[in-house]
């Protein structure tokens, strides 16, 4: 978190930019370590109460007032099929910039926000085929931070129209 | 120091499009009498407006048609010509084409220069018939005028002396603008005399010192001739002389400069002189500006279209005002109590609060009826559009409209034009039969066909009947088995047969005319009105006729403030609009009813209303699951009325309401959302929905199940 405010800099973004990297925000679920475009960010926020939606999926939490604008909130535990967890004011929601047909702002519920990465592009891996036992269209790639595997997720596939329920 | 009259191009493209509005009226009205007078005068006054609008503004070839118009009509008025059903339709087509000119001048397009040449000419080869006739009347009445006619008529042109007196600038007045008048009634030359003209040292900037003798020439009455000066009568000395054959020799006029040039030396010759004559100098500027925009508005192709605006009665503003007025009172005085506030005034600043408000409501409402039109914006077009199809169809039809006055949000108005259109020609083209088949069913000659607004709970209802044929049963069941909307032999209610026809792609129309059966279909009318939040029905009987039913929302519901009703159920609290509830009761169980076990009826007065459990249809984990410790909510949608089973009531309050659909999606049952005062969200139920729901619970469920990522 302490990283965040040097990457929202413009020009080091531009400078990143320049040697072929780009820059992700990790996040973890479970021991497991997700990264999604950094420029797709919006905010970082505590967690807060959100109004359930009624028949909507059982992943999505329900919807927040994000200053005047009504937005839906996803559990992304539970929209991975993972165990669900208790929230608490140090849950963490990201609010994401969703590209559809129009721009949307969805909320994402993860366990807990690490760390802002510059990857290189080439260093990218792509999804391994794990046939019908796991949907891969949301992710991007797999990526190597220290060592670590990171997820990098296509939030647009993830969060769309159609997946939202 | 010039003007820039462009300012005033959009009052006068308003004025001009209401003018065209009011003249159309005024030719179906003479269509269906006698030569009404007042009409008459009307649509002269109209043309007048736009002609000389027109002219000001530089829009010449706008300017010239309605002149046409306007010599028509003022015939008509004089006692000459006569409405006959040609001379009209051919009217109406020139309105046509003069609303076409305007609209192309203000987006800056191109005319259709060959339909404005083709409807002027037959325009004034009418006029020339009527004149003959005319002429031929008068000669066998034999009586005073004829001579000042036949003069009028053979007139080759007048030669018009026009000395101002000096102080004729002073007056407002401006000579360019009546010799562009003069141009436009026919050819123009233009002399101008500057013998009064004193050295410079004794000039008077201000004062006129010139004279001009002009030629026209043309079949100009000399009645049109002394309109022009009409306005200058005192200011000048005017001789007008009729131009005999053997003056229309050149010689004998002279020097003949055109017009603006003529000015123009004169403007120059002062400019050398170095007198800033105001008024002579924005002459110029005037007439080149006005040039120019004709000439841009021929390159740029390009529409620039004109920004929504709305006329807003200046009674609704003053009442605005108003409120503004107390609401700035109610400002002081809560800023007053706040300045030294002791508990003893705490009842002072309830009231306060309470008249703010009382104020902010006030104003809210106000607020929306400025948005608010009289439906007759979306009516006005019908009896042109009965005239048309009627005239094409050769039927007879009578055009009834009522409650024309009911006022409508703007943006609904605008989104059921369309639908109100298709209806009123379906009317006209499938259910009113020709007036032979009418009579041979035992039916008067012309049908009729009403449009009938009215107020009905929150909406807005209008009805559209005709008493034709009503809707041919077999005929739309033929169709439905062959589109395989049905299955054959499949035994169908009159009634559920005439709700297929607002199947999509539904269409009975025996052949594609131009008129309608393109394929539009009453599907399109039934999404484009539900998308309002409305409905529409229809109601027939065969041989008598149909009615069509539209119940729309008077607000859309995204611009809407609303009263709303929070209730709690399953611990989570929902808002329904105050509007669609009856009443509230607590559930006796003597008044419970089951149907098959299952189905709950409630006794409400003598009929009985299906219990919807809330907590069922939007799948939430029940508290209160026994109906006597909860309440039920009577709700109406659709005509329908339901009892909501809810766990409790809560406050009341206005809501302004939020889409859902903006970040996430449409939920069925919900129609967006609200922000509470306390920050949360809150979700408002869509009574007819949640009727739906309760009908079919697959409706909410069906996405529910086939999406489990990963």
């Amino acid at each position: 978190m302490s990283k965040l405010h040097t990457m929202s800099d413009p020009l080091d973004l531009i400078d990143q930019k320049k040697d072929g990297s780009e820059q992700y925000l990790t996040f973890l679920l479970d021991d497991e370590e997700y990264g999604v475009e950094i420029l797709r960010v919006q905010e970082i926020k505590g967690w807060d109460k959100v109004t359930h939606v009624p028949n909507s999926p059982h992943y999505l939490c329900g919807v927040l007032n994000l200053r005047g604008a009504i937005v839906p909130v996803v559990d992304l535990r539970l929209r991975f099929g993972m165990a669900a967890r208790v929230y608490t004011p140090t849950t963490v929601v990201v609010v994401l910039k969703v590209d559809g047909i129009t721009q949307r702002i969805v909320g994402i519920v993860v366990d807990s926000v690490s760390d802002a990465h510059a990857v290189l592009v080439a260093a990218i891996k792509p999804v391994p085929d794990f046939g019908s036992s796991i949907n891969t269209d949301f992710i991007s790639g797999l990526v190597s931070i220290d060592n670590n595997m990171t997820i990098l997720l296509n939030i647009d596939n993830l969060l769309g129209v159609e997946a939202l329920g | 120091m010039s003007i820039d009259i462009s300012q005033f191009h959009d009052v006068f493209f308003k004025e001009s499009f209401a003018g065209l509005d009011a003249m159309e009226r005024g030719l179906l009205k003479l269509d269906v009498g006698a030569a009404d007078i007042d009409a008459i005068n009307i649509i002269f006054k109209v043309a007048h407006s736009i002609r000389g609008g027109a002219a000001t503004f530089g829009f010449m070839g706008v300017s010239k048609f309605a002149y046409v118009i306007e010599t028509m009509f003022d015939e008509m008025r004089n006692g000459q010509g006569e409405a006959s059903v040609e001379s009209t339709n051919l009217l109406l087509d020139a309105v046509d084409v003069l609303r076409e000119m305007l609209t192309a001048v203000q987006q800056k397009m191109e005319t259709d220069d060959d339909r404005i040449a083709d409807i002027r000419q037959k325009l004034e080869a009418m006029m020339a018939d009527n004149d003959e006739l005319q002429a031929d009347a008068e000669v066998t009445q034999a009586n005073g005028k004829q001579s000042i006619r036949e003069s009028d008529i053979s007139n080759i042109g007048w030669i018009i002396e026009f000395s101002p007196h000096r102080h004729l600038f002073q007056t407002g007045n401006d000579p360019v603008r009546m010799f562009r008048e003069l141009d436009s009634l026919g050819e123009l030359t233009i002399e101008v005399i500057d013998d009064k003209l004193p050295p410079f040292t004794d000039l008077d900037p201000e004062d006129c010192y010139l004279k001009w003798i002009l030629t026209l020439r043309g079949n100009v009455a000399e009645s049109e001739v002394v309109e022009i000066f009409e306005w200058v009568d005192d200011d000048c000395d005017l001789v007008i002389t009729p131009l005999s054959h053997d003056t229309v020799k050149p010689a004998i006029i002279g020097e003949q400069i055109p017009v603006t040039s003529a000015l123009q030396e004169v403007i120059a010759d002062a400019g050398q002189l170095e007198v800033a004559d105001a008024m002579m100098l924005t002459l110029l500027p005037t007439e080149i500006t006005s040039n120019t925009t004709e000439q841009a508005t021929k390159e740029k192709s390009t529409p620039a279209k004109a920004a929504a605006s709305i006329r807003v009665g200046t009674d609704k503003v003053d009442s605005l005002l108003n409120m503004v007025g107390e609401l700035v009172i109610t400002q002081s005085m809560l800023s007053q109590i706040g300045e030294n506030f002791t508990p003893e005034m705490l009842p002072l600043l309830i009231d306060g609060l309470a008249q703010l408000e009382r104020n902010t409501r006030e104003m809210q409402e106000g607020i929306i009826r400025t948005r608010m039109l009289p439906i007759s914006f979306a009516f006005n077009r019908f009896p042109r559009l009965v005239h048309d199809m009627t005239d094409k169809m050769g039927k007879k039809v009578e055009l009834k409209l009522t409650g024309e006055q009911t006022e409508l949000d703007k943006t609904v108005m605008e989104k059921i034009s369309d639908p109100l259109v298709h209806l009123v020609r379906n009317s006209l083209e499938h259910g009113l039969e020709t007036p032979e088949a009418r009579v041979a069913a035992g039916k008067d000659e012309t049908g009729t066909l009403q449009l009938k607004v009215f107020h009905q709970g929150g909406n807005i209802v209008i009805e559209i009947h005709d008493d034709g044929a009503g809707l041919n049963e077999e005929k739309i069941l033929s169709k439905a088995i062959e589109k395989g909307l049905v299955s054959e032999g499949e035994m169908l209610s009159p009634e559920k047969i005439h709700e297929l026809i607002f199947l999509p792609g539904f269409s009975t129309a025996d052949m594609v005319t131009d008129i309608s059966g393109r394929g539009m279909g009453m599907g399109v009318v039934r999404k484009n009105i539900s998308s309002l939040g409305g409905t529409v029905d229809v109601f027939s009987k065969r041989g008598e006729g149909s009615i069509f039913t539209l119940c729309l929302p008077r607000l859309p519901l995204t611009s809407a403030i609303m009263d709303g009703q929070t209730i709690r159920v399953a611990d989570e609290n929902y808002i329904i609009p105050l509007i669609s509830i009856i009443e509230t009761v607590e559930i006796k169980a003597v008044d419970v009813k089951r149907v098959l076990g299952k189905g709950e009826l409630y006794k409400l007065g003598d009929e009985y209303v299906p219990v919807i459990r809330l907590y069922d249809v939007f799948n939430l984990t029940p508290k209160i699951t026994v109906l006597e410790e909860g309440l039920l909510v009577i709700v109406e949608g659709e005509g329908q009325k339901n009892g909501l089973f809810i766990d409790d009531l809560l406050g009341q309050q206005q809501v302004v309401i939020k889409s859902l659909e903006t970040n996430y999606r449409k939920v069925i049952g919900i129609s967006g959302a609200t922000i509470l005062g306390n920050g949360t969200v809150a979700l408002i139920l869509n009574v007819p929905e949640v009727m739906a729901l309760y009908r079919d619970p697959t409706l909410g469920k069906m996405k529910l199940n086939n999406d489990h990522a990963a």
